[in-house]
């Protein structure tokens, strides 16, 4: 990536608004993400958070408004365009996602022996480096379903490493692991932060990894983005909200939220 | 009178409506088929490593289907043998067993148990693997590297379908008459040889091809509705057993509604000559 482009924006939305049905999961967001930034989209479950994320990758529409990524419009991009815009991303699923009728290395060695001319040879040797990156070093042809959950996650995030992507999206990279493993995966992304200048983006409800691993974090609530800026101005945000969040108060209308959040599982099922 | 008059256009508004989902199911499969069949022939990935999967496919499907396509139409033959006998005994026509197990197998029952086996192993298998893709996120994972599941899990599967339950049907066809030589030779004072030389005369090539040709039509609807469903699949794992359910109560039905149809027309035309 050139240095020129570092402090331009490579994703940006303005009024995006994205529905399940009838019900609007986002309610016109504005953002700008820079080339070289990690983000750390934050908020409770149900927040809209996951469906930001799928957005931005292309897997969800937008209803409207405006959604540029790398200057592609989302919302009218044809599949091949998306598709080649995929190229250049990685994406680490909540639950790994591996395809299980592959091995792990099979898995990482995917998207390489698809879309580029290398030798076999090369990709096995590429998928020994990704694999050693993320600690997984001889697992190469273990079975997705014979790793632990935290050991899945590492593997997506070799594989979504593969090509060497411009831009890193994770879904909840640590959640459901117990702090050791989580605090390995807080090290992975700061290690890559580190190694690589790419534009990281990183959905989670975890506060303390939020805070390790994040230039700039937004707060999304109920499909809103609440609060945006640096870790630092975020801890002395005075938004009843973020408040709320960051002290971890539970809502005193909790058997309302509930109501919404089963509503909108039920309603957001395709 | 009012009353019966709302209850029949009730009746009738549900009857409409069901005719469109009907519409829309099949105008669904329709759509699923050509993309597949487009992408078979302009795939944007890797066409040797897309060879490879139909490949694999095709063992699954076809090869792997084998022993138990045999075994059940090996049974069907000899079954079809002692029916035909209980009749054909009384009128002293003992002669014309080979010939009505061969057609009868040929023409229909070899194809037919085939697809129905297919389903059974193949139909269901694609909805259910399609199925917990879209519940474990695999689906989008895929799309997420640019990877297209139609082009990587489903045109693999058309293809592999496509050749294999013709094959299917055909292997079918000689374990049937084999069966019905089992009964001819041990029950029915048949030679081994007499046997077959009947049946030889009793064939002409189109009673095969027919057999060959609505083989290679139930192939391609078994493939369509096992995917159809796996896409349509809902969130949760029970989602994925409904799928798997409908793609094989829908495969059955389609495959006969069209085997009525493929009958009649060659029943008018007098078969494919």
């Amino acid at each position: 990536m050139d240095a020129a482009v570092v402090g331009t924006p490579i994703i940006s939305a303005r009024d995006l608004r994205v529905r399940y049905g009838e019900r609007e999961i986002l309610h016109g967001l504005r953002f700008d993400i820079l080339h070289g930034e990690t983000v750390v989209i934050l908020g409770g479950s149900g927040s809209g958070k996951s469906t930001l994320l799928r957005t931005m990758v292309g897997l969800e529409k937008s209803h409207s408004g405006e959604l540029r990524v790398k200057g592609v419009d989302m919302g009218k991009a044809s599949e091949r365009t998306k598709a080649e815009l995929r190229l250049k991303m990685g994406l680490s699923f909540q639950g790994g996602a591996l395809l299980g009728s592959l091995s792990v290395g099979e898995n990482i060695a995917l998207p390489l022996l698809e879309h580029s001319g290398l030798a076999p040879s090369t990709v096995e040797v590429m998928v020994r480096i990704k694999l050693e990156q993320v600690g997984l070093s001889g697992f190469e042809d273990f079975s997705p379903s014979a790793l632990s959950g935290g050991m899945k996650k590492r593997a997506a995030f070799a594989r979504a490493l593969a090509m060497d992507p411009e831009i890193l999206f994770f879904d909840e990279p640590s959640a459901g692991l117990d702090p050791i493993m989580a605090a390995g995966i807080d090290n992975l992304i700061l290690n890559l932060k580190k190694a690589y200048t790419v534009t990281m983006v990183i959905v989670t409800h975890e506060l303390a990894s939020a805070f390790l691993v994040a230039d700039r974090i937004m707060v999304v609530d109920k499909g809103d983005i609440i609060a945006d800026g640096p870790p630092d101005l975020l801890r002395q945000s005075d938004h009843p909200r973020v408040r709320q969040f960051l002290d971890r108060v539970p809502d005193s209308e909790s058997g309302d939220d509930e109501v919404d959040h089963l509503r909108m599982y039920t309603e957001g099922v395709r | 009178m009012a009353v019966a008059a709302t209850s029949r256009l009730n009746l009738l508004a549900r009857l409409g409506g069901a005719a469109e989902e009907c519409l829309a199911y099949l105008g669904g499969l329709a759509q699923l088929s050509s993309r597949a069949l487009w992408l078979v022939f302009v795939s944007p990935l890797k066409r040797r490593r897309s060879f490879d999967r139909a490949a694999g496919q095709a063992m699954s499907v076809g090869v792997g289907a084998i022993p138990i396509v045999s075994l059940i139409t090996f049974f069907i033959g000899l079954i079809m043998a002692l029916q035909g006998a209980y009749e054909l005994r009384r009128l002293g026509a003992m002669q014309l067993v080979p010939a009505l197990v061969a057609v009868a197998v040929t023409r229909e029952l070899g194809p037919l148990i085939t697809a129905i086996v297919v389903i059974g192993r193949s139909g269901s298998a694609f909805a259910a693997e399609i199925g917990t893709m879209r519940v474990t996120e695999e689906l989008d994972a895929l799309e997420a590297m640019a990877l297209d599941p139609m082009a990587f899990l489903v045109a693999p599967k058309f293809v592999a379908m496509a050749v294999m339950v013709p094959c299917l049907a055909v292997w079918s066809d000689l374990m049937g008459v084999l069966g019905g030589c089992a009964f001819g030779v041990t029950a029915g004072g048949f030679t081994t040889l007499g046997y077959f030389t009947s049946t030889r005369n009793a064939l002409t090539a189109s009673d095969v091809v027919t057999g060959i040709v609505k083989s290679f039509v139930f192939g391609l609807i078994i493939t369509a509705v096992g995917c159809q469903e796996g896409f349509s699949t809902g969130a949760g794992a029970q989602e994925v057993g409904r799928s798997t359910t409908s793609a094989v109560v829908r495969s059955i039905l389609m495959v006969i509604l069209v085997d009525v149809v493929f009958t009649i027309f060659f029943y008018i035309t007098g078969g494919l000559s």
